[in-house]
């Protein structure tokens, strides 16, 4: 039977195998435009249009497709004219990383009239992990947001993010849009045991699998161990971590690696491995891991780092200020709570993965290894694999291509290291692609919390004393686990001003799935429970709960303190706390939301805020540079990774800013190992303060050599030259600015600068988030009536993309807050690895937020900029809780807020009270 | 996977075969079991049917697309009863272009909207063995527990036909999720016998199969909670992450009782106006 299948007017006839889906065969014919998000239906990034009818092709049998059209996001602009939906996706900007911008289009543009009168319905089945939605309604909805600013006028517009037209187009680059020759693929054999020890391994009948090259154990790894999380400074992490182990200790953890010719055959591999395993006692809960007695998760000696692995404490703080015990004693009233945060998946929707191939070294003829990597942090990435493999870093190139999101689950090297130790093997380009399930179970999450919060106060309001009591599971490994702990204790409680202080903070192993860096890193944990204890507090207090607040909380000018010491390179160098609560009054004053709740239903409103700062501790380093091209443009070289943050946009305004031009007439290289000598990452909010900065520093030296450069070539004297958007003015006159660089390259001068920066000191950024919300006691469910934003983020570098930014972060805040969770039973196992059953927000879940940023403008920031990428994600759990609090009576201390777990509450607390009343 | 093969030829059935319906759910998830996929798509089974006498006759590879377009006569009451369970399903709209309404009843999910519709119709599946024997079963017998049916091996569903008597009298449907257009976690339905005007209250989603409850006309409230809180075992109210057994059960006598009140009403006359205040649909979008 001949097979026949046209897509984008273009005939094929390759036969589809038995089995295989419509995505694959289509990205197997180059359409890399069609993305695998989920590989279940679920996600909708993969949707195409199969004789004008939209389908996830992930599901659809390609041998169904025989004599139909496809049509791909590749195919939709006709006669190199946009759709009309791409046009408006690029107006609105209704894309983050991108990734499912393709099925959103796919599916849009095939909505009929009715269907677009509903939205919520309608794009059921395409999800967005990076928006918020708000910018997609727009983007459908034909609203035009974007800018095109004047020359020099960049900084605080809100031009479209560069690589939008390639986003629209499905010709945006991300981490597997390639192809290689003679790539090879690799699945991984996980464990099925929370604890074991590998007593042998046979993998000969593997090996017989056709087209199998090469099976790899424990025994192929290298005797190293490091830590899969990437920090500037490595001894932040336990080294705990091997590429292949010879001891397991979670369900899922990797135990070998099949490289095959196709990935059907490594995974049959996989399946005919035979591993012997003499099981070993496990324990999941984090405080019966931390009782004598307990299984020890990694024996290991003080070398790893290990703050008591006796004790399966991977990191620990304690601390006091002043005396809590005398603090407590001269309060008036206080309260204590235990609050608990769930596991929560990034989510991104490119999954994990890299993909490593050879090249000749343009600059040494040297053969050496690349790996294009679904990375936050290239460099660092590149620091490990030299380190593991004992290889020198000229052999060895780390790229990231467009990045389809990261929200920290990319600050960690966990495909890295595994693919390139069976290209260096094999000598052989090797991909290693994770799959969504793999996402749950061999990636990690968010640190589960417990938090005991202890609060005094006087009868006006002041607080006394503050306590916190912290156990962060780290699951089986401590990668982030130390970091995420300190921080969490860090400005959560820095911003409260108290005489009395103290914190007792563990981060503990267990045999569960390992937890990583994750938005907020910690932050957002302990957030969670401060803040509902500052409004249970006030409530018994009689106090208005933001009054409680701005008697509390730091000033302009003062210092965070905290029992686990001061952070002297931290100063608040812009102060819009206020502004933040200020938000919060006007949005209570004018607001008439209550009266669109339903008859019968319950209705309050709460608020809560935080503080973070604006990196990381420790330093955190880039380098950039800017140099003005052969044909007059200018090109930005930069390291930091675009996972849909938006920093490229930002760096462009910036050097637009700095060299009198737009933006347009400005290419950003970046994510490369070889484009600059280095850059910490994109995490830690520091794409805009950290990076940017060294961009700005760059920018501004290189305006300074062209306009000494240009006043000395035309003579005129430096004071009467000025930068224009493609020339130079020399006293009324103009030089193009492909003369001057013509000018400069025959005298040798090369026009380019060099900018750095060291990520400290740093300042400090604040949210305020503010909900009205309906319940409907017989039901549980929850309606937001209204969502309120404050966010200080200093001088907003471009409004649009970070109003996008905060609306991202509510959103997935809303997600953990309504019915996320990562679920794992009694030996670890998670249970929740899918969308069907691990739900994340779609565009029927998420309300608009209005978003309000404070007028600021910091001292030490470029330009007067603060990190805003974070930090949206922090107040809006206990701001929702606090809420629920007041429709309800009760407080709710753990999230996700289901409807049957409220309703049950409910349910609960009218039995309790009809007994209390009889 | 080794191969893919038409279900118009006949083949000896193997371990390792599976029916290939719309392919929405065994291509969802790896199947490292199945060796061949028998591919129903060409089988040329008329989708919809509406027989002699006004029964309606759904092949198994009717898609929900298709089931959702196809013009249901006027003289059918129940006929808005199709698309709302086209609108339970978790799964977006682009869904229903592949997936099969035999695919969604031999799934044997709590949460199958198409199990809910066609056991609330008082459907009857009918079933052709490998030798090619047909026999008949209904709906309700047929999911027997939660992703359990009757089905023997190699057996395979042909089609659902829902009697002509059911399909003119009027329903009701209630559906409660723990999310925005969600996954069901309680699915209640009623249908009004035109004739005798007995009621039939289906319950579904909340219990690990379609439970059937019978009443004469003009129940009162106390005896329908009773009835079909007896009629659901205690350990048949289904417990998964999508909803504790409690809250579904709560939703369920609630929507029972909803359900009461809207077919006691007159016909026509709008269930916001007639039965409790409460009782509009609660799976409206939260925007």
């Amino acid at each position: 039977m001949s097979y026949a299948i046209r897509v984008n007017e273009q005939d094929f006839d390759a036969e589809p195998r038995p089995g295989q889906c419509l995505r694959t065969y289509l990205r197997e014919r180059g359409w890399f435009g069609v993305k695998k998000g989920c590989d279940a239906g679920d996600c909708g990034a993969c949707t195409v249009q199969v004789d004008g009818e939209p389908v996830h092709s992930c599901l659809y049998p390609a041998v169904r497709a025989e004599g139909r059209s496809v049509t791909t996001v590749e195919g939709l602009a006709k006669d190199g004219e946009l759709h009309p939906m791409q046009q408006r996706f690029l107006d609105a900007q209704g894309f983050q990383c991108g990734f499912c911008t393709a099925g959103f289009l796919m599916t849009a543009s095939a909505l009929d009239a009715e269907q677009l009168t509903d939205l919520p319905r309608s794009l059921k089945g395409n999800l967005c992990r990076c928006t918020g939605y708000r910018a997609i309604e727009d983007s459908i909805r034909g609203v035009k947001h974007a800018e095109e600013p004047c020359a020099g006028q960049a900084v605080g517009r809100s031009p479209g993010a560069p690589a939008g037209p390639l986003v629209v187009t499905g010709t945006a680059r991300y981490t597997f849009d390639l192809e290689v020759e003679g790539l090879l693929n690799m699945k991984l054999l996980r464990s099925p045991h929370p604890h074991a020890r590998i007593l042998s391994i046979d993998t000969s009948a593997a090996l017989r699998v056709p087209g199998v090259h090469a099976v790899f154990t424990h025994h192929d790894a290298p005797d190293k161990l490091y830590s899969s999380a990437r920090h500037e400074h490595p001894t932040e992490d336990p080294d705990d971590t091997r590429v292949l182990d010879d001891v397991v200790r979670f369900v899922g953890q990797r135990v070998a690696a099949v490289v095959a010719d196709s990935e059907g055959a490594a995974e049959e591999g996989c399946r005919r491995i035979v591993v012997e395993y003499e099981e070993l006692p496990y324990v999941v809960d984090p405080e019966l891991a931390m009782l004598p007695g307990a299984p020890v998760i990694h024996p290991k000696g003080p070398e790893s780092r290990i703050f008591r692995a006796e004790n399966n404490v991977c990191g620990e703080v304690h601390g006091e200020l002043g005396s809590v015990e005398q603090g407590f004693a001269e309060a008036d009233v206080v309260y204590e709570e235990t609050f608990r945060t769930q596991r929560v998946q990034h989510a991104s929707l490119e999954t994990h993965g890299c993909v490593v191939y050879f090249e000749e070294n343009e600059e040494s003829g040297e053969e050496r290894i690349v790996v294009r990597s679904s990375t936050q942090v290239p460099f660092l990435t590149r620091r490990a694999l030299c380190d593991l493999y004992d290889l020198p870093p000229e052999r060895v190139r780390v790229v990231a291509g467009r990045v389809g999101g990261g929200f920290g689950g990319k600050q960690e090297m966990l495909t890295e290291d595994i693919a390139v130790l069976a290209a260096l093997k094999l000598h052989r380009p090797v991909k290693l692609e994770f799959t969504r399930p793999e996402q749950f179970y061999g990636a990690t999450t968010r640190h589960p919390f417990t938090v005991t919060v202890k609060v005094g106060a006087t009868r006006d309001g002041i607080l006394t004393a503050l306590k916190f009591r912290v156990v962060a599971n780290t699951g089986a490994y401590g990668n982030h686990g130390p970091a995420v702990m300190f921080h969490s204790v860090g400005e959560s409680m820095g911003v409260y001003r108290a005489p009395h202080k103290k914190v007792n903070a563990y981060s503990v192993y267990t045999n569960a799935v390992p937890a990583g860096a994750f938005r907020g890193y910690g932050l957002g944990q302990v957030t969670f429970a401060v803040e509902s204890a500052m409004d249970e507090l006030a409530r018994r207090l009689g106090i208005d709960p933001l009054v409680l607040r701005e008697k509390n909380v730091i000033g302009p000018g003062e210092h965070m303190e905290g029992p686990a010491g001061e952070e002297e390179d931290l100063h608040i160098a812009s102060y819009g706390l206020d502004q933040c609560l200020q938000v919060v009054r006007d949005a209570l004053a004018d607001d008439r939301s209550a009266e669109l709740a339903p008859e019968g239903w319950l209705v309050g409103q709460g608020f809560a805020m935080s503080a973070i700062a604006t990196g990381p501790p420790g330093g955190h380093f880039a380098d950039a540079t800017v140099k003005l091209m052969e044909d007059g443009t200018y090109d930005i070289a930069v390291g930091t990774a675009e996972f849909g943050n938006g920093t490229t946009t930002v760096h462009q305004q910036i050097t637009a800013g700095a060299l009198g031009t737009t933006v347009d007439r400005i290419a950003v290289r970046q994510s490369d190992t070889d484009v600059v000598g280095h850059d910490t990452g994109a995490f830690g909010s520091a794409g805009t303060v950290v990076a940017g900065k060294a961009v700005m520093k760059a920018a501004n030296a290189l305006a300074e050599q062209i306009l000494s450069f240009t006043a000395e070539y035309a003579r005129t004297q430096r004071s009467l030259v000025r930068l224009l958007a493609d020339a130079v003015e020399c006293d009324g006159r103009t030089v193009s600015l492909k003369e001057v660089f013509e000018a400069a390259h025959s005298k040798g001068v090369l026009l380019a600068a060099d900018g750095h920066w060291g990520g400290t000191p740093r300042s400090v950024a604040f949210n305020s988030q503010w909900f009205r919300l309906a319940v409907d006691p017989d039901t549980g469910e929850i309606r937001i009536l209204r969502s309120v934003h404050g966010a200080d983020a200093g001088r907003v570098m471009n409004p649009l993309q970070c109003r996008g930014q905060v609306e991202g972060g509510v959103a997935q805040a809303l997600g953990a807050t309504l019915f996320e969770q990562v679920l794992v039973d009694g030996r670890g196992e998670v249970t929740t690895a899918a969308f069907r059953r691990y739900r994340l927000p779609a565009y029927a879940d998420i309300p608009r937020t209005e978003v309000h940023f404070s007028r600021t403008s910091d001292a030490i920031g470029p330009l007067g900029a603060k990190s805003m990428s974070e930090s949206p994600f922090n107040p809006v759990p206990p701001a929702f809780a606090n809420a629920l609090r007041d429709a309800t009576g009760i407080r709710f201390t753990e999230a996700p807020f289901l409807r049957d777990k409220v309703w049950q509450a409910l349910a609960d607390h009218r039995a309790r009270g009809a007994s209390d009343a009889a | 996977m080794q191969e893919v093969r038409d279900a118009r030829r006949h083949y000896v059935w193997l371990p390792g075969d599976a029916w290939l319906g719309g392919g929405t759910y065994l291509f969802s998830e790896p199947q490292p079991h199945i060796r061949r996929l028998i591919d129903l798509s060409r089988t040329g089974w008329e989708p919809l049917r509406i027989t002699a006498d006004d029964s309606l006759e759904i092949a198994a590879t009717c898609t929900i697309a298709q089931l959702s377009r196809f013009p249901k006569p006027a003289r059918w009451a129940a006929a808005p009863l199709f698309e709302q369970c086209c609108r339970a399903f978790l799964a977006s709209w682009k869904i229903w272009n592949m997936a099969t309404f035999g695919g969604n009843l031999c799934n044997s999910l709590p949460a199958g909207p198409m199990i809910s519709l066609a056991a609330a119709l008082d459907g009857t599946c009918l079933l052709r063995d490998q030798a090619g024997s047909m026999r008949t079963v209904r709906v309700a017998d047929f999911v027997v527990g939660a992703g359990r049916n009757v089905l023997q091996r190699g057996e395979l569903l042909r089609s659902v036909t829902l009697p002509a008597r059911v399909l003119a009298g009027r329903t009701a449907f209630r559906q409660a999720s723990l999310y925005g257009l969600g996954r069901s976690g309680a699915l209640v339905i009623g249908a009004l016998d035109p004739v005798d005007g007995s009621l039939t209250i289906t319950v579904s989603a909340s219990t690990v199969r379609p439970v059937r409850v019978w009443f004469p006309p003009s129940p009162n409230a106390a005896a329908v909670r009773e009835a079909v809180d007896q009629a659901v075992a205690p350990d048949e109210w289904f417990d998964d992450i999508h909803g504790l057994p409690a809250w579904r059960r709560h939703m369920t006598l609630r929507y029972a009782e909803e359900i009461r009140r809207e077919l006691a009403a007159p016909a026509g006359c709008a269930p916001a106006s007639c039965a409790h205040p409460d009782s509009a649909p609660t799976e409206e979008a939260g925007r």
